[in-house]
């Protein structure tokens, strides 16, 4: 028995003086060259790899945080409904996190086979480091947006402060939380719902400024995603409002589902979170086909209730209708459309100097 | 006996990690895959913006409070860890007592607790509802998203590097100079600040400035404790993640290299501090 320990032991030399004794230096220095140079090579193998790879039956779908638990279910309805129209078993893979640096990952080479994100402003940063095609917003119904949602208010049970609609968040002695939109792209919803809500009352440009630098005085924390703001007014009780996607409220009723409350202000955004198909990747990977489909599925009836289910508003009107008791459809809903799209709504509010950078002066 | 010595030092194969040639290259491999080449590419990122550009990015004024927060913070924090640092290695090295291993282990807890999740506990206890900041909060202090949370997670994650680089130099410190100074009739404070504290001083200086550095650069625990307000306590290290969101790549690196270039200036003025000292304490 312990020759053998021994003889594969061959590196501790008999009497332990020389780490490589059994071998010889020079040998070892070789072997352990030839060790580093070849994990070297393989490590660039794996980097400069644009001939095709895999076998086109796995999708890689880089989304954002709060639709973990979507497309866990999606995919498995997606996985069936493949086979039965005669495709090969499908392995999807997710990765979810914060949606700018989701998208900023795939920009630096995560290879994404398809991108589900909060902002069609991400995917338009993809599409600018050339690896979406132009006009990928108009490839699925509703601008590429299967699923919508919009901002409400989580308020403690009981809502003690009586928070109504975006007036009451301005009063004094109101704890405001929200994220930065300049760290969180979800967070700009928020800002452009409050700006829309004084628009649709008729107030002037400055009197709407003058509201919103109001509003974020009374932010308490302004934290630097929405997972962390959600953690700081549910799990470290601060604030009285925290103003969040609904399908995100929703989820946090979930959790403690005694605890709060939801209430829809009368106006509002619709935030439209985007897919789109990698077109670099999916070519490299052979998935062009499979790919568009599995977002084209999205619009099924079937994943429209799922959508439903996790809390999102789906885009189909009568899948919509059956959840009239859940959301509150009667609510004003603006458009990105109204701001005049995305990039000159986020030149005009949220650029370095731009408005929200002037709510904040020393 | 003194020839023997010399003799197996000299003898072939008694060095542990075998040849100059080959150690010396895994080091500048090491040095320059992972320290050098990536400190060269904030450079070379930075530069594509002009000198003009580079200016209003670093003097704007939310970066500059955002340098002022992040240094003050990180300077008081340090000076925090550097007292308690001292006193916790104190007592570590000169005391016997039950727990003494545990304890000594949980030094370094800091090191290996992922960030995030310290500064989510750290906000949970020091908050107005939390376990500790409710008791401050009586008395009228808040802690948690105020500059003095910043603090407190900044000496959270630095406290380790002063236990550190104090505790192997007090172990070392030989008693007789204490008992001599005593027997001479110095007391018990003379005896501390004049024989000691001068032996100390130089590896109490460099805890100091990793602790400082390590301030410096943090962001993970720190942005859950501050509330990140702008010009109250916004850090340098959440600008930089401002700018990355929007994917302004040169802005970010651009505040990150002044950063850097403070930071490397003000270590580089502690270590000199501490050549001095030492160079002083031994005169």
């Amino acid at each position: 028995m312990r020759e053998k320990i021994k003889a594969f032991l061959p590196l501790f030399g008999p009497k332990g003086q020389n780490c490589f004794g059994g071998l010889g230096k020079k040998t070892a220095a070789f072997a352990l060259c030839g060790i580093l140079a070849a994990s070297c090579l393989a490590g660039c193998g794996d980097g400069s790899g644009s001939d095709k790879k895999g076998d086109g039956t796995e999708l890689l779908n880089v989304s954002y945080d709060p639709t973990r638990e979507f497309y866990a279910e999606y995919n498995d309805i997606f996985c069936k409904y493949w086979k039965e129209q005669g495709g090969s078993d499908v392995t999807v893979t997710q990765s979810h996190g914060g949606s700018g640096s989701q998208a900023r990952s795939v920009i630096e080479g995560n290879e994404a086979d398809v991108v589900t994100l909060a902002l069609a402003h991400d995917i338009t940063a993809i599409e600018n480091s050339g690896m979406i095609e132009e006009g990928w917003s108009e490839e699925f119904e509703g601008d590429s947006a299967p699923y919508t949602s919009t901002i409400v208010f989580l308020v403690r049970k009981g809502n003690e402060k009586n928070i109504k609609d975006w007036d009451d968040l301005v009063k004094d002695g109101v704890e405001v939380i929200t994220p930065n939109p300049k760290t969180s792209g979800g967070a700009c919803w928020n800002f452009l719902a409050a700006w829309a809500y004084e628009q649709q009352n008729g107030k002037s440009e400055q009197e709407t400024e003058e509201f919103l630098t109001k509003l974020y005085q009374n932010v308490l924390v302004l934290d630097s995603g929405a997972r962390g703001a959600t953690n700081t007014f549910v799990e470290n009780r601060q604030g009285d409002v925290l103003i969040a996607w609904e399908n995100e409220a929703y989820l946090s009723l979930d959790t403690h589902p005694d605890e709060y409350e939801i209430v829809t202000p009368s106006v509002s955004i619709l935030a439209q979170p985007s897919v789109a198909v990698v077109d670099k990747y999916a070519k490299d990977h052979g998935t062009e086909e499979l790919a568009a489909a599995y977002l084209e599925h999205l619009y099924s009836d079937e994943a429209q209730r799922l959508a439903g289910k996790h809390h999102y508003r789906p885009s189909n009107e009568e899948i919509l209708q059956e959840f009239s008791d859940k959301f509150d459809l009667e609510m004003n809903l603006v458009t990105i459309d109204d701001f005049g799209g995305w990039d000159k709504a986020y030149e005009t509010y949220f650029q370095d100097g731009a408005v929200f950078d002037q709510i904040y002066t020393e | 006996m003194e020839q023997q010595i010399v003799k197996v030092k000299n003898k072939k194969g008694v060095r542990v990690i075998p040849g100059f040639g080959l150690s010396m290259g895994v080091t500048l491999a090491m040095l320059g895959c992972f320290i050098l080449i990536p400190l060269a590419s904030i450079f070379i990122s930075a530069s594509k913006i002009s000198f003009q550009e580079f200016v209003e990015v670093v003097t704007s004024k939310q970066v500059m409070s955002g340098y002022l927060v992040s240094f003050s913070c990180a300077f008081f924090a340090a000076l925090v860890n550097g007292v308690f640092g001292l006193i916790l290695a104190w007592v570590l090295v000169r005391y016997e007592f039950p727990g003494k291993r545990i304890m000594d282990g949980m030094i370094e807890l800091p090191f290996a607790l992922p960030t995030a999740v310290a500064g989510i506990s750290l906000t949970f206890l020091y908050s107005d509802q939390g376990w500790i900041g409710a008791a401050f909060d009586k008395i009228g202090i808040s802690i948690a998203y105020t500059r003095i949370g910043i603090t407190i997670a900044m000496v959270f994650v630095g406290i380790p590097f002063v236990v550190r680089s104090v505790q192997p130099v007090l172990e070392k410190l030989d008693r007789q100079y204490e008992e001599a100074a005593m027997m001479l009739g110095a007391s018990r404070m003379r005896t501390f600040f004049k024989v000691i504290l001068p032996e100390l001083f130089p590896a109490l200086l460099a805890g100091f400035g990793l602790a400082f550095a390590r301030g410096v650069g943090e962001y993970g625990s720190v942005v859950f404790i501050a509330g990140n307000i702008p010009f109250e306590t916004q850090i340098a290290p959440l600008l930089i993640m401002t700018k990355l969101e929007q994917y302004k790549y040169s802005d970010a690196t651009a505040i990150a290299l002044v950063l850097l270039i403070i930071s490397f200036i003000l270590m580089l003025l502690i270590n000199s501090l501490q050549i001095y000292m030492q160079k002083f304490s031994k005169a």
